[in-house]
C-alpha cells in the first residue's frame, strides 16, 4: 500500500493541520452557537413583551354577540313581532382554501340545484369586511345541519349559526304598519354604527320596524374566544352580555286591524282608526296586503317581481302615501273654515238650482242631484252632500283662506308622530300652483277644491286625523303608532305642530256634528242605509272621488267605465258624538260612491270598536254589501 | 475523566500483565466499539426531542411511539456501523459515491415527484428513497478517501478533483431541486477539504469568487427560493403567505420568555398558529413552552455532543478517520445552526430539521449513521509505529 507509506510520511504535520483546523472550527461553534443564544436572548427577554402581545392577539379574538331585537305587541298584548331560532350557513372567505370546491360541495351536499352556486358566490362576495361570516343561506332544515355536521372537517370556513329570525304572525295584515326588517345591505352599512350593529344581520326597513330601529335593536355584547389557526373558538374567556331591544307596544288593536283588513275583503284601499282625545292608531290597514316575512329570508327575484309589477301594488303603502282627492269628505271641514272666516253661519242658506256659476261666466259647475236641494242650511248640505252650498263657500272663502284653514287640520303636511315614510299629500294653493306651473290661480279651481276635488290631494291617515281632530272639537292631537316603549308609556301629550281650531261659538260644533249625523241617520242621509239599527250617535261624512274626469255635459254611468277609472270611494265618521271614542277614514279604490261602498265599512270599525263582542263580525258585513247592489246615490 | 485514562493508548493485545491494574484492561465499550459519552449525550438528546414531540404533535401518541421505533433502528444502524473497521469505509467509498450519483441520475431521469421537486426514488412496493440523503455521507467519505491518498495540504490538483467529487452530485441534488440539501452535501464535504488544510488564500480567493457569484445565482434561483430569501430579508411584507412561518415561530419563541409557558402549554404551538410545528420548526414549540432555559440547555447538549465528536475526531490516528469524523461532526452542527437560525429569523426558511428532535425518519438515520462511523473510526485505533 504505497498510499499509506504516503501518508505516513507526513502524519506528523497532517495531524498539526487537523488540530489547528479543528481549533478554528470549534471557535466558530462557540461563535454561531453565542449567536444563536444572543438571538434567543433577543426574542425571548428584550423583545418577551411583544411577542407575549402578538401571540395574545393571535388566539383571542373578540367576537361581537348580537342583540335581540325587542318583541312588537299590540295594545292588548298580543305578538305581532317576534323572534324564532333558525339555523344559517356562513362562510368567511378568508378560512377557505378553495372558495370554488367549497361552494361546490355545499350545493352537492344540501342538495341544492346548479343555480345557487352563482347567488352563493354573490352572497360570498357581499360583505367585505376580512373575517366576518358571510351569509350564505338561511333557514336550514334538521337534515340539511346534520349532513353538513357530517361533512365539517371537508369545509372549513363554513359555519352553522344559530340565529334568531324575525317572524311576523299575522304578515298580511300588519305588513305596512309593522313593516319589516331585511338583510342590511351595503349602503345602510356604510352609515350604521359598527360596533352597534357588529354581529347584527337584519335592519328595519319600513313601517314600525323601521322608525322604531334604535330603541327595538338593544345594544351589541362582546364575548372573548380563544380560537386556534383556523379559527375555530375553542373556549370562551370573557363576555359582555348584550342588551336586548326595547319591546314595543303598538296603539294597534289586532282584532280591529285585523277586521279592516277583512272589510277590505282584497279591494285596493284603506282604512284608518284613531283614538280622537290621544292619536293612538287603533288600526292603518292598506290592501291588498303581502307576506313580509318573505323579505326577512330574503325575497326571491321571481316573487319580488310579482309583488312589484302587480298592478294592485300590494307593495304600497296606501294609508301614508295613497294619494287620493277627497272628495266630499272635507265638506264639515269646509263648513267649519267657514264658520270661523264668517262666510256662512249655521243658519245662513242658499238656493239650489243644481249648478252653480260664476259671475260673468257661462260654465256650469254641478251638483250631483241635476234638479237641485233647492233651499240648503249648513247641516242639509252635508246630509245630502250638496255641492252648489260649497262652491258657493269656497268661491266666498277664496283660495288663499280655504288653504289656510284646510292646512290647520293637516292637510297638505305630515301629521303623525312615528310614522314612517308618511307622505304629505297635496293642499292646493296659490302659491303652490305658481312655483308648480307658472300658473296663476282661476277662480274655477277654487271651485273644484271646494268639493275636494282639482288639485286636493289626500292621504287616508291624514283623512283620519283632520276627523278625529275635528271629533275633538278643534283639539289637535298627533297620530301615533307607539304606546310603550320597553315599560315606558309614550307621554299623551306629545308636542303638536298644529294650532287647536277655535270657532266664535263653540254651539257651532254642535251643528256641523249634527250635519254629519244626519249623513247616517236623517232622513235624506247619503249613507241612511248605513244607519239602520245604530245603537250610539255617529257622524260621518261620504265623498266619491272622480278618477276619470267628466266633460260638461256627460251623464256619470259606472257601468260602462273600466273598474280602475271608477271612482274612488270614500268615508270620514267619528262615533259617539258626544263622547268620541274613534275616528276613522275609509277609502275604497274605483269601488264607486261612498256612501254605498264605503259607509258600511266606517259603521264596521265604529261598531266593533264601540260594541266590542256585540258588533256584527265581518262575514255579516260582507253579506250585507253583497245583497246591497251598486245603487249609486252620489254625494 | 476517568474514561480518558481508559481509553487513550489503544492496544492491540493486551501485553501488560494482569496485576498491573484493572485500567489497563480494554472496557466493556471499547470491546462494542461504542462512545459511552456520545452515546449517553444523544440518549439524552432524543429523549428530550420525544417530549418536545409529544407536545408538538397535538398530543399523539402515535407520533411518539413511530418516532422511537425510527430511533431505535436507527441505532442499530448505528452500532451495526461502530462494529465496522474504518479501512471499509475506506475501501467503500468509491462504490457509495458511484452508487449516489448513478441513483442521482436515475432520480433525475425516473424520479418521483413530491412537493413540486423531483427527490424521490422508488422501485414500487419495496423501497422509496431520496438518494440525496445518503449523499450527505457518500460525499464527505469519497472527498476524505481521496484526500487519504494525498500529502496534505492538499495541493491545487487535489484540489480541482475534490472540487469535481463534490461539485457533481451537489450539482444534480441542486437541480431536483433541493437547493438545502444541496448545500448541506456541500458543505459536509466542502469541510473535509477545510480541515485537510485547504491554504488560506484560496479560501479566501473562493469567498470572493462566491460572492462575486450571488446575483448569478439570483438569476437562476426558482421563485420560490427567491421568495424565500426575500421573506427572509422582510416577513413583514407577507405576513399571511410565506412570511407567515417565520412570524410565527418567532412569536412562539419570543412569547416563551426566560422560563417559557410550560409543557403543553403554548398557544402558538398548542393552537395551530405555527407551520410544520413537528418536524422543521419543532423549536419553536421547545422555544414557546420551556423558554430561554429550555433553549439554553437544548443548544447546550448540542455542544456538548459536538465537542466530544471533535474531541474524537482529533484522537484519531489516520487522516481519513480525522478528516471524515471531524466532517460528521461539524455538518451535525451546521444542521443545528441553520435550523435554530431559520426558525429563529436568522436565516433563510431552508428545509432542514433540528437533528434527532425533529419529527422524521431519514434524518434520524443519516445522523445516527455518520456517528456510528464516527465511533467506529474512534474505537478501531492502533498503534501507529513512530
Amino acid at each position: 500500500m504505497p498510499q499509506r507509506r504516503d501518508t505516513l510520511k507526513n502524519s506528523e504535520q497532517e495531524l498539526r493541520i487537523f488540530r489547528v483546523r479543528a481549533l478554528l472550527a470549534v471557535l466558530v461553534v462557540i461563535t454561531l452557537t453565542s449567536l444563536l443564544v444572543g438571538r434567543l436572548a433577543y426574542l425571548q427577554i428584550v423583545q418577551h413583551e411583544i411577542y407575549t402581545t402578538r401571540s395574545e392577539k393571535n388566539r383571542v379574538r373578540v367576537e361581537p354577540l348580537p342583540p335581540n331585537r325587542g318583541l312588537i305587541y299590540d295594545r292588548n298584548g298580543v305578538l305581532l313581532a317576534e323572534n324564532r331560532p333558525t339555523y344559517n350557513l356562513t362562510l368567511v372567505r378568508e378560512r377557505v382554501d378553495s372558495l370554488e370546491d367549497t361552494l361546490a360541495l355545499l350545493v352537492e351536499l344540501l342538495e341544492l340545484p346548479e343555480e345557487d352556486i352563482e347567488a352563493f358566490n354573490v352572497r360570498s362576495r357581499q360583505r367585505q369586511r376580512p373575517f366576518q361570516p358571510a351569509l350564505l343561506m338561511s333557514d336550514l332544515s334538521e337534515d340539511q345541519i346534520a349532513r353538513l355536521a357530517v361533512n365539517r372537517h371537508r369545509l372549513p370556513g363554513v359555519e352553522v349559526e344559530a340565529q334568531l329570525l324575525r317572524y311576523y304572525p299575522d304578515a298580511e295584515v300588519m305588513a305596512h304598519t309593522l313593516g319589516y326588517v331585511g338583510r342590511i345591505n351595503a349602503e345602510e352599512l356604510r352609515t350604521l354604527d359598527a360596533g352597534r350593529y357588529a354581529g347584527t344581520h337584519f335592519i328595519g326597513k319600513t313601517g314600525v320596524e323601521r322608525f322604531y330601529e334604535e330603541e327595538l335593536h338593544g345594544e351589541a355584547g362582546l364575548r372573548k374566544v380563544e380560537t386556534n389557526a383556523r379559527g375555530r373558538v375553542l373556549r370562551e374567556l370573557g363576555r359582555t352580555d348584550p342588551v336586548p331591544g326595547e319591546n314595543l307596544v303598538l296603539t294597534i288593536d289586532k282584532s280591529l286591524q285585523t277586521l279592516a283588513y277583512e272589510l277590505m275583503n282584497g279591494r285596493r284601499g284603506s282604512i284608518v282608526a284613531i283614538v280622537p282625545a290621544t292619536g293612538e292608531i287603533l288600526a292603518m290597514v292598506s290592501t291588498p296586503g303581502f307576506d313580509s316575512n318573505q323579505f326577512v329570508t330574503g325575497i326571491d327575484v321571481v316573487s319580488y317581481r310579482a309583488l312589484q309589477e302587480d298592478l294592485d301594488l300590494p307593495l304600497f303603502n296606501r294609508s301614508i302615501r295613497g294619494h287620493y282627492p277627497p272628495g266630499s269628505t272635507i265638506k264639515p271641514f269646509l263648513a267649519l273654515a267657514g264658520l270661523t272666516e264668517g262666510v256662512v253661519t249655521p243658519d245662513s242658506t242658499i238656493n239650489d238650482p243644481g249648478y252653480y256659476q260664476l259671475p260673468n261666466d257661462s260654465r256650469r259647475y254641478r251638483n250631483w242631484l241635476r234638479w237641485g236641494h233647492g233651499r240648503v242650511d249648513m247641516e242639509r248640505s252635508l246630509a245630502v252632500s250638496n255641492n252648489t252650498y260649497y262652491y258657493t263657500l269656497a268661491h266666498d272663502l277664496g283660495i288663499d283662506k280655504l288653504h289656510e284653514r284646510m292646512s290647520g287640520f293637516g292637510f297638505g303636511q305630515r301629521v303623525a308622530h312615528d310614522v314612517q315614510g308618511e307622505s304629505s299629500g297635496l293642499m292646493p294653493s296659490r302659491e303652490w300652483k305658481r312655483e308648480r306651473f307658472n300658473q296663476a290661480w282661476y277662480p274655477g279651481e277654487t271651485l273644484s277644491v271646494g268639493i275636494g276635488q282639482g288639485y286636493w290631494q289626500i292621504t287616508p291617515l291624514q283623512l283620519a286625523s283632520a276627523t278625529a281632530a275635528l271629533a275633538n272639537r278643534g283639539h289637535w292631537v298627533k297620530p301615533r303608532l307607539a304606546l310603550e316603549i320597553g315599560d315606558e308609556l309614550v307621554p299623551h301629550d306629545l308636542p303638536n305642530t298644529l294650532d287647536d281650531i277655535h270657532l266664535e261659538n263653540d254651539a257651532w260644533w254642535g251643528r256641523v256634528f249634527s250635519g254629519m249625523e244626519k249623513v247616517i241617520s236623517g232622513s235624506e242621509g247619503t249613507a241612511r242605509r248605513t244607519g239602520v239599527g245604530l245603537e250610539y250617535r255617529m257622524g260621518g261624512k261620504s265623498g266619491t272621488a272622480q278618477v276619470f274626469s267628466l266633460g260638461q255635459d256627460q251623464r256619470y254611468n259606472a257601468d260602462e267605465l273600466e273598474e280602475r277609472l271608477r271612482d274612488h270611494a270614500l268615508f270620514m265618521a267619528f262615533a259617539p258624538v258626544e263622547d268620541p271614542q274613534i275616528a276613522v277614514s275609509v277609502i275604497v279604490e274605483n269601488a264607486g260612491g261612498g256612501s254605498t261602498h264605503a259607509a258600511h265599512l266606517a259603521r264596521a270599525m265604529t261598531d266593533a270598536w264601540l260594541l266590542k263582542d256585540e258588533a256584527p263580525n265581518a262575514d255579516d258585513i260582507k253579506e250585507v254589501l253583497e245583497e246591497d247592489t251598486a245603487n249609486v246615490e252620489g254625494d | 475523566m476517568a474514561w480518558q485514562t481508559l481509553t487513550r493508548p489503544l492496544r492491540r493485545h493486551p501485553v501488560r500483565p494482569p496485576d498491573s491494574g484493572i485500567a489497563r484492561r480494554k472496557s466493556i465499550w471499547e470491546r462494542i466499539h461504542l462512545d459511552p459519552w456520545l452515546l449517553g449525550l444523544l440518549i439524552v438528546l432524543m429523549a428530550g426531542g420525544l417530549l418536545v414531540l409529544y407536545s408538538a404533535s397535538g398530543q399523539r401518541i402515535e407520533s411518539v411511539v413511530a418516532q422511537a421505533m425510527r430511533f431505535g433502528f436507527a441505532m442499530v444502524v448505528m452500532v451495526f456501523l461502530a462494529q465496522l473497521s474504518p479501512t471499509t469505509f475506506l475501501r467503500w467509498a468509491p462504490f457509495a459515491y458511484g452508487i449516489g450519483v448513478a441513483m442521482l441520475l436515475a432520480v433525475e431521469i425516473a424520479g418521483d415527484i413530491g412537493m413540486g421537486a423531483k427527490r424521490w426514488l422508488e422501485i414500487p412496493g419495496v423501497i422509496r428513497f431520496q438518494p440525496s440523503e445518503m449523499m450527505k455521507l457518500a460525499v464527505p467519505l469519497m472527498v476524505a478517501a481521496y484526500l487519504n491518498r494525498c500529502q496534505l495540504p492538499p495541493r491545487l490538483k487535489d484540489i480541482v478533483v475534490c472540487a469535481i467529487i463534490i461539485g457533481l452530485p451537489v450539482v444534480l441534488t441542486a437541480i431536483q431541486p433541493d437547493l438545502g440539501t444541496s448545500l448541506l452535501v456541500a458543505s459536509a464535504a466542502v469541510i473535509v477539504v477545510l480541515l485537510a488544510g485547504l491554504s488560506w488564500r484560496l479560501i479566501a480567493f473562493v469567498v470572493a469568487l462566491l460572492s462575486a457569484c450571488v446575483p448569478l445565482l439570483w438569476m437562476n434561483m426558482h421563485n420560490y427560493q427567491r421568495q424565500r430569501v426575500l421573506t427572509f430579508l422582510d416577513p413583514e411584507s407577507d405576513p399571511l403567505g410565506s412570511g407567515w412561518n417565520i412570524i410565527q415561530s418567532t412569536t412562539a419563541i419570543g412569547s416563551g420568555g426566560l422560563w417559557g409557558k410550560g409543557w403543553l402549554e403554548g398557544t402558538q404551538s398548542q393552537l395551530e398558529f405555527l407551520p410544520e410545528r413537528h418536524t422543521d420548526f419543532i423549536i419553536a414549540v421547545l422555544g414557546e413552552e420551556f423558554g430561554l432555559v429550555g433553549m439554553l440547555v437544548l443548544l447546550a447538549l448540542y455542544v456538548m455532543i459536538v465537542g466530544r465528536g471533535v474531541w474524537l475526531a482529533a484522537s484519531s490516528q489516520d487522516t481519513f478517520g480525522r478528516l471524515f469524523a471531524g466532517s460528521i461532526i461539524l455538518t451535525f452542527f451546521i444542521y443545528v445552526f441553520v435550523n435554530v437560525g431559520m426558525v429563529s429569523g436568522i436565516l433563510p426558511v431552508v428545509g432542514v430539521p433540528l437533528p434527532l428532535v425533529s419529527y422524521g425518519g431519514t434524518s434520524s438515520v443519516t445522523l445516527l449513521a455518520g456517528f456510528g462511523i464516527l465511533m467506529s473510526i474512534h474505537a478501531h485505533r492502533r498503534l501507529l509505529p513512530r
